[in-house]
């Protein structure tokens, strides 16, 4: 056998390899981590509406209460992240526990927990900001943005 | 009504993240999720498509964080209305002036007073 032929037999074993590969490897089950997402996310939304209803019904209004929503919703991620619930719900739930504002609150006190060590200051007061910061430039830049396009097109 | 609704179209936004995380590369963190949904629910909002899901969803649509990057963008279009160019850099904060607080406030405080699980 030349080189040749040992060249193309190892071309073929490793294509052999790489097929068996893709095929025992287990795919990321797409439609079960939806269904999670689906159900845990619209649960956290039932919850908001569930606050929403109520304080709608003591006489708050629209802008209020929907505020006051998510005041709530916040307060309520960041103690179940405190306590070490959150995390393990986003375990299963996936994008079902990030994409609710409590997800948001999720971000801010796991990323600043551990670095207590650090000092109150620098150590948790910066952290905070390491998922919060970019979400938060992003989100005023868009603001500002748009406030600047919607006065071109009124003037 | 309003909750079976809340749930669906709740459900259905995370859904789209979590299609996202499953389908782009690895490498699409929860941190990109978040910054991808505010600048998209304020985009979405200030071509109208956002309201329109607040209506059908409630809750379902302003739980989730594009529901906050709509309340940036409406703030900053009605504070561009009521005082020009200064309304577009107050307004957007200034409508989500509470949430932003809280979750500063509260984050610290939870990041404090609790400890990192082992």
């Amino acid at each position: 056998m030349g080189p040749k032929s040992e060249e193309l037999l190892k071309n073929a074993q490793q294509e052999e390899y790489h097929h068996l590969v893709n095929r025992v490897k287990p795919k990321p089950p797409i439609l079960q981590n939806c269904i999670w997402a689906f159900i845990v996310g619209g649960l956290i939304c039932v919850i908001g509406q569930i606050i929403m209803n109520y304080l709608l019904n003591i006489g708050l209004n629209k802008v209020d209460a929907g505020s006051l929503t998510s005041i709530i919703m916040i307060f309520l991620g960041a103690l179940l992240t405190g306590l070490g619930l959150y995390d393990d719900l986003g375990q299963k739930a996936g994008a079902g526990s990030i994409v609710p504002i409590t997800g948001f609150a999720n971000a801010i006190v796991a990323s600043a927990i551990e670095f207590k060590r650090e000092g109150y200051i620098f150590g948790v007061g910066a952290r905070i900001f390491s998922i919060a910061g970019p979400t938060l430039v992003f989100g005023f830049v868009a603001s500002v943005l748009i406030g600047l396009i919607r006065l071109i097109m009124i003037s | 009504m309003s909750i079976i609704m809340a749930f669906i179209i709740g459900g259905s936004i995370c859904v789209i993240g979590q299609l996202f995380m499953d389908l782009t590369k690895p490498g699409i963190t929860s941190g990109h999720i978040l910054v991808g949904y505010i600048t998209a629910g304020a985009f979405l909002s200030a071509v109208g498509l956002y309201q329109p899901l607040i209506d059908l969803g409630g809750a379902g649509a302003t739980i989730p964080l594009s529901g906050f990057g709509h309340t940036l963008a409406q703030g900053a279009i009605q504070g561009v209305e009521s005082e020009g160019i200064l309304g577009a850099f107050s307004g957007g904060v200034a409508a989500t002036a509470g949430g932003i607080t809280a979750a500063i406030v509260f984050g610290y405080f939870a990041a404090v007073l609790f400890n990192p699980k082992k």
